[in-house]
């Protein structure tokens, strides 16, 4: 079905002859290797597609408009970058605990982008059809601006504040981004049908909403320019991937019913540890956004109840129901912000970024969103951790937490249904325990052992002595586990983590700007007073 | 084609002056789509089918459009997608 020949002059084809020709006619049968020998992955998995040619891309983008149109989202993005770093734009933003969550990010979550990049590759070579082998294509090109703008982007923070100028050393170490780690590579070692339902359907259809369009939306009322843009940016190509998405459920629910089954284990799954993923945002939308937009429970009642149940019940008819543990995230979503942000407090000396008790100002908004849980469970235990503050006690926690053995998260959830027992599961394998934090990871690893019990957990790494730096003698009279395992991930003890008030941000925050670190508690320091109440300041210039 | 599904399909825009006559060409052409405003970003729902017609977001823009313009500017969209030169749909086809 190739073009006829180039004698006559071409008539302007439409839209879908275009892409026909891209992705049909570009493509060829093998004559002398054998289609089995060429994509060596695409059986084991069990998934059977009769006919790739039935695949259908709905966005129909042809390389010249692609480049076009990715051209022009990178030269906005860097006119809006190169005005951010003219005029200092990382003080604008509200204040500097808004910079804590961008460490998560820089740290956790662009090095996703990258892994991205790498899965889509393997899927643009392993896929027999040519049509999704150029949407794998262009969306691996995707992932690598995406890691690269949010590189370039956030850079100009990493001049300023601490924590965020090791994010490839930090990625490979730090014990809590292994949970984002360990996500990414569950997918990408999966077969080329797992990984794209995990990535494409259960964590850009279904889940990423959450990342980019609350919390993005959140970065802008906070004045952050630099983080917007490169998050809409992205965005606009990921509204691409996400059709992708759904698209490819649709295509294996209809080459064949055996499918079926398959593609429902890998929604489940992957919408679990998709959700644990992202419930990190939870505490980044609720705690670490000095302004809100909206909350976390809202967010997921949005974006998952109202959304997912539109796509679910258009899914239905193929026989696909909603995942198996979306009721337990339902159930958890008015205490996962407030379970997470107690634990990060609890460790803050052993974490890259710094955090605080909620404010009065912020309380009075939580009990209002969560009217049934943060007054009951969440604030009296603050105002009593405010109060150990007071007197000069602060609590801490110096031992490092049970991770679970599939999504590595501390295992700090509680049970649906009661807020005040701890969830733990745990599975016999070969005369071994293994400890997961709910059903939903105990079902993941029941159902694979083989690949679970390989998980490089950090903390049993940290204690069984695998953290340290060369040189370090855990023999010497004045060795420090903690301090050392830090050093170790890339972590400065003492300057990246530890409490917000009086950390090296708070306090470079308040002589740069004159501005109160933290909008809701006032100045930590003289450096604000100057401007404000004016004539304070001009009377101490003229005495 | 019509659709029976009221499930709501969105699309969301970034907030900018590209999207001003795309968002009120989608708003002259689905009376039952509700625009949300947030900050830097427009969320706009519709039950069950949404529809983005070049002529119409030609009509607003004043110039020819082509409608794979759009991608440079959205956010996140919910729906199966059917696109062709004159049209950018969103729909649930189930109730
Ligand atoms: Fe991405
Ligand atoms: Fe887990």
């Amino acid at each position: 079905m190739a073009a006829e020949g180039n004698s006559k002059p071409a008539k302007k084809l439409s839209l879908k002859e275009n892409y026909a020709l891209l992705t049909r006619g570009l493509g060829w049968e093998p004559s002398y290797e054998k289609k089995e020998d060429i994509f060596r992955y695409i059986s084991f998995e069990g998934v059977k597609i009769h006919d790739w040619d039935k695949w259908e891309d709905p966005f129909r983008l042809t390389m010249d408009a692609y480049w076009k149109y990715q051209g022009e989202k990178e030269r906005k993005l860097y006119a809006i970058v190169d005005a951010f770093q003219q005029h200092n734009g990382q003080f604008n933003v509200t204040d500097a605990r808004y910079v804590q969550a961008l460490k998560l990010f820089i740290n956790g979550i662009t090095e996703l982008e990258y892994d991205s990049h790498r899965g889509f590759n393997i899927l643009a070579r392993e896929f027999p059809g040519v049509g999704p082998r150029i949407a794998a294509q262009m969306q691996s090109l995707d992932e690598l601006r995406h890691a690269t703008t949010q590189i370039h982007t956030i850079s100009q923070y990493a001049k300023y504040f601490t924590g965020m100028n090791e994010f490839p050393y930090q990625f490979d170490r730090v014990w809590y981004l292994s949970i984002p780690k360990s996500f990414f590579e569950d997918a990408v070692t999966s077969g080329p049908f797992e990984f794209i339902v995990a990535i494409s359907f259960a964590f850009e259809y279904v889940l990423t909403n959450l990342a980019f369009m609350p919390w993005m939306s959140g970065a802008a009322f906070n004045g952050d320019m630099a983080t917007v843009s490169f998050g809409f940016s992205a965005q606009s190509d990921e509204a691409r991937h996400m059709t992708l998405g759904i698209e490819v459920i649709k295509f294996l629910l209809e080459q064949d019913p055996g499918n079926v089954p398959l593609v429902q284990k890998w929604i489940d799954k992957w919408f679990w540890r998709g959700y644990r993923l992202l419930s990190l945002l939870a505490t980044m939308m609720d705690y670490m956004l000095p302004k809100r937009v909206m909350a976390w429970n809202e967010a997921w009642e949005i974006y998952y109840e109202q959304n997912g149940g539109a796509l679910f019940a258009d899914l239905a008819r193929y026989g696909i129901k909603p995942p198996k543990r979306a009721p337990e995230t339902i159930a958890e979503k008015g205490h996962v912000a407030h379970q997470m942000w107690s634990v990060f407090y609890g460790v803050r000396d052993a974490v890259g970024f710094q955090t605080w008790l909620p404010s009065d100002e912020e309380m009075a908004w939580m009990s209002e969103k969560y009217p049934d849980t943060f007054d009951k469970y969440y604030r009296p235990r603050y105002e009593y951790w405010k109060s150990l503050e007071a007197a000069g006690t602060p609590f801490k926690n110096a031992t490092l937490p049970q991770l679970c053995q599939v999504c590595q998260w501390p295992c700090l959830f509680t049970e649906s249904g009661d807020p005040t027992t701890l969830s733990l599961r745990e599975s016999e394998y070969q005369g071994q325990t293994f400890h997961t934090c709910s059903d939903g990871c105990k079902d993941i690893f029941d159902d694979t052992p083989e690949k679970y019990v390989h998980a490089w957990l950090p903390v049993h790494q940290i204690y069984q002595g695998n953290c340290f730096l060369p040189g370090v003698d855990p023999t010497a009279p004045d060795f420090n586990p903690m301090y050392e395992a830090l050093r170790y991930m890339g972590i400065k003890p003492g300057i990246d983590g530890g409490d917000y008030k009086g950390s090296a941000d708070a306090t470079n925050w308040e002589n740069w700007t004159s501005r109160p670190a933290n909008i809701h508690e006032g100045a930590y320091t003289d450096a604000v007073r100057d401007t404000a109440n004016p004539a304070d300041a001009s009377a101490r210039k003229t005495s | 084609m019509a659709t029976t599904s009221t499930q709501p399909v969105f699309i969301a825009l970034q907030a900018n002056n590209d999207t001003m006559p795309i968002i009120e060409a989608i708003r002259q052409d689905n009376p039952n789509a509700v625009v949300h405003d947030y900050p830097a970003m427009v969320k706009i729902d519709c039950p069950g089918r949404l529809v983005i017609r070049r002529e119409t977001v030609e009509e607003h823009l004043g110039r020819e459009f082509d409608l794979r313009e759009i991608q440079v500017n959205m956010i996140s969209i919910a729906g199966n997608v059917d696109e062709s030169e004159d049209e950018f749909v969103l729909e649930w086809r189930s109730a």
